[in-house]
């Protein structure tokens, strides 16, 4: 028989995985372009109402809105992206903050606007909602899965990054977009796919998020705050950093709510100021 | 015999398996006009990083006069005496050029500490800020934003930066880099009519100014010094002159005073 | 050109920058009209001049340093809880009662610069933030004192100097508020035209250059982070005092992106930018104060996406422009 530790570990590794899908790809489009991009969880949000959307009004089922919700966010992050985001890439840091605010603004607006301001109740199959019982600690399902999913799509990821073209030309941008640019590299283009892939996943994690955290206009801000905190203590660039983080962050929020619910909500703060005084460019950051 | 003004003993840096510098001994006598010259990436750029504490060494010390200043961080150095300019503008572009060099006036003198007075309750900073850019011939430009002047203008007011921290060694990072040809010999000339007290270092691609100006060189190439001394010996040493093979014929290397 | 001649324009020209422009006299004189055109408006023009010196406030740390911070409401709410506490237990006087909200706001600013300093870009944003929603738990958490979501009840102001009370029209309040505003704004201006204020700016223009020429940047960003939360403070206090209610909002995040949301529609680095944003942000919110909040932040989000793609340095940076492109022609 395992202590309860075990359990409240894996609900905060399932947490941290969550928070990882939500921030890897902002995290790696700020260390290559270092934008700041704050409307990240807009798209996140855009996914997860999306799912909302299309299992109570059309019925789908749930796994099959979530290839929908990555490509739906991916797409519309790029029209953005080509749009608005692609004037400020060399701008002021103040200018980028205040347009991806306004973009958030807006989208919480919209949100609240078409959907209510209440949370969104998801009708997940009866199997979803089980537990698997092990060594006496209950495992959800539903987290299981979103472990395993955000494993797989982890390894997909560094993969990826390592044996492709694509990725190579995704660490040369990163590491010196200058000196890639002058090797000939794309790196406009390469960013572009990025920041959709990045959105995409974002969209995903929204998705997958509604059944963990629920769904409301406010997901925007709320879960903004943390991906900002994952990206900075991770380090900008970095996909393993931002996977330690996350899993540091999932593990830390979870079991301090758990064992000193008083302290709970800004430990989570605490945690990220004491990181960032240590690393300010994060775990692994290379900018 | 008098310490030298700037010297560094086996200064090194790496980066992981890149050797940027190594065994790095240089003594610099007060007053003289030292040229550094090498290929690109020698490691000329690096070493005023090191020497100013931009970069920290991996191994090796730096003394200004009898003082090791290789912990010191850089605005410590400055207000020893050790200031450097920029190879690419590094100025404030939306102040006036006299505000500029007054700013640095004033953090010199420590004046910048106070917010209850106001500015112009300091004419001596003022006017010795003007004074600098009237010697660099900037006098008639001295309200103009730093971003309306013309680069010329730009890399002068470079210099008037660095000259209002009163140096006791300059280090100056291809001054005249950008510059046309006759602009740049009067930047020089500037550079040449500076007090004694003052010993300058320049990086500088251009043989002819280097030859004219300086009455030391020291040849940097691939992180290390390969050879220094007066102008008519590095002109005429075999190693530097393999260096230069294929950049320019021998000719670039002769002295042109004795043209 | 004799040498006293040539010396003396330098001095001249530098002096000249700080004399009073009269479309500044005119500012300040239209700031005495809500008395006389709008006396039932008098309780908004006094949140308008709170707004204001709030704004003023991070202006000094934005707009001229260059630090971006999404935490600033953290010293606005010290000082309204402070006056607030103060007020609460017994002491009710107004204006020591925002001699000591500064002191309050200044010693967490003083504290809390020390780590700022030591950061740029992101980091130091997010350093600000995380600050700033520490301080919004922390005071959710510390609900006996602050008292939570309730908000601070039984506030009383005592009569400003002794003789003028705080009625419901906020003829004193308003007085109060702008007198407090102008004061500040004078030490304000005069600090952006002293040494400091020219180093600040040096520091904003180019922090990398800075200790190049000998400056002690991290110095002075800790005075002037601590000059900023004082102002802060008092903004705070006042708001305190003249509503006589604190709530949470007074220090969360909602109220520290709209302050820089106000500064930046005014134009940063321009001292007037802060009470030109506050003074339209503040008067379009209350004319569209009948809307749902959500539909309010619709527009705040339109608002921010085109002054930052039309107007990037606000409508004092709009006007500036204008102004040079007429006297071009």
């Amino acid at each position: 028989m395992l202590p309860p530790i075990f359990g409240v570990l894996f609900d905060g590794l399932a947490y941290g995985m969550l928070l990882f899908l939500l921030s890897v790809g902002q995290s790696v489009t700020l260390g290559m372009m270092n934008f700041i991009n704050l409307a990240h969880c807009s798209f996140a949000m855009l996914g997860g109402y999306l799912t909302v959307a299309l299992m109570s009004r059309y019925g789908w089922p749930f796994f099959a809105t979530l290839p929908c919700a990555f490509i739906v966010a991916a797409v519309v992050s790029v029209a953005f992206e080509r749009t608005l985001f692609r004037r400020l890439y060399r701008a002021a840091e103040l200018d980028q903050v205040l347009l991806t605010i306004g973009i958030v603004f807006i989208s919480v607006a919209v949100a609240a606007y078409v959907f209510g301001t209440d949370q969104q109740p998801l009708q997940l199959p009866p199997y979803l909602r089980s537990s698997l019982t092990f060594m006496g600690i209950r495992f959800a399902v539903y987290r299981l899965i979103l472990v395993g999913l955000a494993l797989l799509i982890t390894l997909a990821l560094v993969v990826g990054l390592e044996f492709t073209r694509f990725g190579a030309r995704v660490r040369a941008a990163v590491d010196n977009e200058r000196m890639a640019r002058g090797l000939g590299i794309d790196v406009d283009r390469t960013f572009a796919i990025t920041f959709a892939l990045g959105s995409g996943l974002a969209g995903l994690g929204g998705a997958l998020a509604i059944e963990i955290v629920g769904l409301d206009p406010s997901f925007a801000f709320t879960y903004l705050v943390y991906v900002l905190i994952v990206v900075s203590v991770g380090g900008l660039g970095s996909i393993s950093g931002s996977f330690a983080a996350a899993i540091v962050l999932g593990i830390s929020d979870v079991a301090g709510k758990y064992y000193i619910p008083q302290l709970g909500a800004f430990l989570i703060y605490l945690v990220m100021i004491n990181l960032l005084m240590w690393r300010p460019l994060g775990l692994l950051g290379k900018r | 015999m008098s310490a030298p003004a700037l010297a560094t003993r086996g200064l090194a840096k790496n980066f992981g398996s890149l050797v940027v510098a190594r065994d790095i001994d240089i003594e610099l006598p007060k007053g003289v006009r030292y040229a550094l010259i090498g290929p690109n990436g020698a490691g000329k750029t690096t070493l005023i990083n090191l020497i100013t504490g931009m970069l920290q060494p991996g191994a090796g010390r730096i003394f200004l006069d009898d003082a090791d200043i290789t912990t010191l961080p850089p605005e410590q150095r400055v207000r020893h005496g050790l200031v450097r300019t920029y190879q690419i503008n590094s100025l404030f572009p939306h102040l006036t050029a006299l505000e500029s060099v007054t700013l640095a006036v004033c953090e010199r003198t420590r004046a910048a500490r106070t917010w209850w007075r106001q500015l112009n309750a300091y004419p001596h900073e003022i006017d010795e800020a003007h004074d600098i850019l009237v010697a660099l011939k900037l006098g008639p430009v001295c309200h103009r934003l730093t971003r309306e002047l013309a680069y010329g203008q730009q890399r002068l007011l470079e210099i008037a930066l660095a000259l209002a921290t009163r140096p006791k060694v300059l280090l100056l990072d291809e001054p005249a880099a950008g510059v046309p040809r006759e602009e740049s010999r009067e930047l020089f000339a500037a550079i040449a009519g500076l007090s004694s007290d003052v010993t300058v270092l320049f990086i500088e691609h251009d043989m002819e100014l280097v030859f004219r100006f300086a009455s030391r060189i020291i040849v940097m190439v691939g992180g290390r010094v390969l050879v220094q001394g007066p102008p008519h010996e590095i002109a005429n040493d075999p190693q530097v002159r393999a260096v230069y093979l294929g950049m320019a014929p021998a000719k670039a290397l002769q002295d042109p005073r004795h043209d | 050109m004799a040498l006293s001649e040539s010396t003396a324009a330098p001095r001249l020209y530098l002096s000249a920058q700080t004399r009073w422009r009269p479309a500044e006299i005119v500012f300040w004189l239209a700031t005495l009209l809500p008395y006389f055109l709008f006396p039932n408006y008098l309780s908004l023009a006094s949140q308008i001049a709170i707004a204001a010196l709030f704004a003023l406030s991070l202006d000094l740390i934005l707009g001229y340093a260059g630090i971006v911070s999404l935490g600033h409401a953290a010293f606005f709410g010290i000082g309204a809880y402070s006056a607030g506490l103060l007020s609460k237990y017994g002491w009710g006087e107004p204006l020591s009662g925002l001699i000591i909200a500064a002191f309050a706001a200044g010693v967490v600013g003083y504290a809390t610069s020390f780590v700022i300093c030591r950061f740029r870009h992101l980091a130091l944003i997010m350093l600000t933030l995380g600050f700033g929603l520490l301080l919004a738990e922390l005071a959710n958490t510390l609900g006996w004192l602050t008292g939570g979501m309730d908000g601070l009840q039984g506030i009383h102001t005592w009569k400003l100097l002794g003789t003028f009370a705080f009625d419901l029209y906020g003829r004193a309040a308003y007085a109060y508020a702008l007198a407090v505003l102008f004061v500040l704004f004078l030490f304000a201006r005069r600090l952006i035209h002293s040494p400091f204020g020219l180093s600040l700016r040096g520091i904003r223009e180019n922090f990398v250059r800075m200790p190049a020429i000998g400056a002690p940047s991290r110095a002075h960003i800790r005075t002037i982070y601590t000059i900023a939360a004082c102002i802060a403070g008092v903004a705070g206090a006042l708001l305190a005092q003249t509503t006589e209610t604190v709530s949470l909002d007074s220090l969360g995040f909602e109220r520290s992106a709209e302050v820089v949301v106000m500064l930046v529609l005014g134009g940063a680095g321009r001292l007037y930018g802060g009470l030109v944003g506050a003074t339209v942000y503040m008067i379009a919110r209350d004319q569209f104060s009948g809307v749902v909040p959500q539909y309010w932040y619709f527009w705040i989000g339109i608002l921010l996406v085109a002054v930052v793609v039309f107007l990037p340095n606000g409508v004092l940076g709009g006007l500036a422009q204008l102004a040079a492109h007429w006297s071009r022609k």
